[in-house]
């Protein structure tokens, strides 16, 4: 059955993702714009894997500060503390808010670490064409879009509690270097999913058809 | 849910061709029940919907979430009591708060996705939304119809709305809380950008500027 699927690219054919008006490809290879919309046509999204890698690998090199430096400092009279975002997660568990922890360890700690992975796995098969559960795979790329914009809660946590724990000596959080770096983890992994083409995961089945 | 229509052969209709966004299979566009919802057979992804909303209405949601986005910033989200010492803050104090203490790139980072985009969007809405409602279709429709759907990802409030709960949770045992005014009108802001989105349909609004151009391509 499968053999039996066109697709647009096949027929010299072009969508544009803003408004998916199909235009002529060699038509737009030419000019390069929607006629509906504007928008810069592609075939495939343009250096598609090669921009997504470089995003990731960012991500990657900034995913060791995220995780080992402070993203929060709360001081107090009687104690002052540093935290990580898992000290941090540990430390709401302990101290009895487990339903928190579990959302702040699932947004801030398995999202990002999902991201990280699915988006290399992503990249990785694509590149060697593979065909392996074509579907599945396009389901981790919807999942990664999905839950990517979750990951910013830590950094709202920390700016509203930096923000309004300020009452001089008896309270004060700040936010740590941490914070920034998990920041940028979380801009470089979206900008790495949203350079990501999942029409690329499903073109090896068209090309095995044509040789 | 309704399955595309795919063609094996080649259709003849080339105007209501469309291709899946993410796996580029080549289909026919069907019409589709008020709040149905039209999905590849290939890959699963929704390829469109026809929205149950109309225009009123997206329109007045629209308009609330204008509303409460004013007041979302124009009154301090929470405030604290510790021992008679009390400090409250509005968003922008948070991200001025950042900026001042060497936090630029957070401050930024805040400052766009929690008040630029969400306000960016909503104008935007309201600039395409209230001439459409009088059957105008306004200037540069294209132009902001791109805009909206590429700053889509980067508005936030829905993560912002979780966090300042978190941040309730977190704050509770150690202070009195004073809940302040925006606190309840991000959690309406929340709702009305939802249903913002869920009635608005992109697609309605190309079809009417395809017929448009179309109609002036007759009188030409
Ligand atoms: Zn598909």
């Amino acid at each position: 059955m499968s053999n039996l699927w066109i697709t647009a690219a096949e027929q010299g054919l072009c969508s544009c993702h803003v408004c998916g008006l199909l235009s002529k490809s060699h038509q737009a290879n030419l000019s390069g714009f929607c006629p509906r919309c504007g928008n810069r046509l592609h075939l495939r999204k343009n250096d598609s894997v090669v921009r997504c890698w470089a995003f990731l690998i960012s991500a990657y090199i900034l995913y060791i500060p995220a995780n080992l430096l402070t993203i929060m400092e709360t001081g107090s009279l009687f104690k002052h503390r540093k935290d990580t975002i898992m000290s941090g997660v540990v430390h709401l568990w302990k101290t009895g808010f487990e339903g928190i922890a579990a959302i702040v360890f699932i947004a801030s700690i398995m999202v990002p670490l999902f991201k990280l992975i699915v988006l290399t796995l992503l990249l990785v098969s694509v590149q060697r064409r593979s065909m392996w559960l074509i579907r599945q795979r396009t389901w981790l790329y919807r999942v990664v879009e999905l839950v990517g914009r979750w990951s910013m809660l830590d950094i709202y946590v920390v700016t509203i509690l930096a923000a309004v724990v300020q009452i001089q000596s008896l309270a004060t959080v700040t936010a740590g270097p941490g914070a920034i770096a998990f920041g940028a983890v979380v801009v470089l992994t979206m900008f790495s999913a949203l350079y990501f083409d999942p029409r690329l995961i499903w073109d090896p089945l068209q090309k095995k058809r044509t040789t | 849910m309704y399955r595309g229509n795919h063609l094996i052969t080649m259709p003849n209709y080339p105007t209501h061709l469309i291709a899946c966004h993410e796996c580029d299979l080549l289909q026919r566009e069907i019409d589709l029940p008020l709040g149905g919802e039209a999905h590849c057979p290939r890959c699963g992804a929704m390829l469109y919907r026809s929205s149950p909303g109309t225009l009123d209405n997206t329109l007045a949601f629209a308009l609330a979430a204008a509303l409460l986005l004013v007041i979302a910033n124009a009154y301090p989200i929470l405030g604290i009591d510790i021992q008679g010492n009390t400090n409250a803050t509005h968003l922008f104090g948070a991200v001025r708060y950042l900026w001042n203490h060497e936090m630029h790139l957070l401050s930024v980072l805040v400052g766009v996705t929690t008040m630029i985009i969400p306000a960016l969007e909503i104008a935007m809405m309201l600039y395409l939304l209230l001439p459409l409602r009088l059957s105008i279709v306004p200037a540069g429709t294209p132009f902001i119809l791109r805009t909206l759907h590429s700053i889509k990802p980067w508005g936030m409030i829905e993560v912002f709305m979780l966090g300042i709960l978190v941040s309730l949770v977190k704050l509770k045992d150690d202070a009195a809380i004073i809940p302040g005014v925006a606190l309840w009108s991000f959690g309406g802001l929340t709702l009305m950008l939802a249903a913002v989105a869920s009635s608005f349909n992109p697609r309605d609004v190309w079809h009417k500027i395809g017929t448009e151009s179309g109609r002036e391509q007759q009188h030409e």
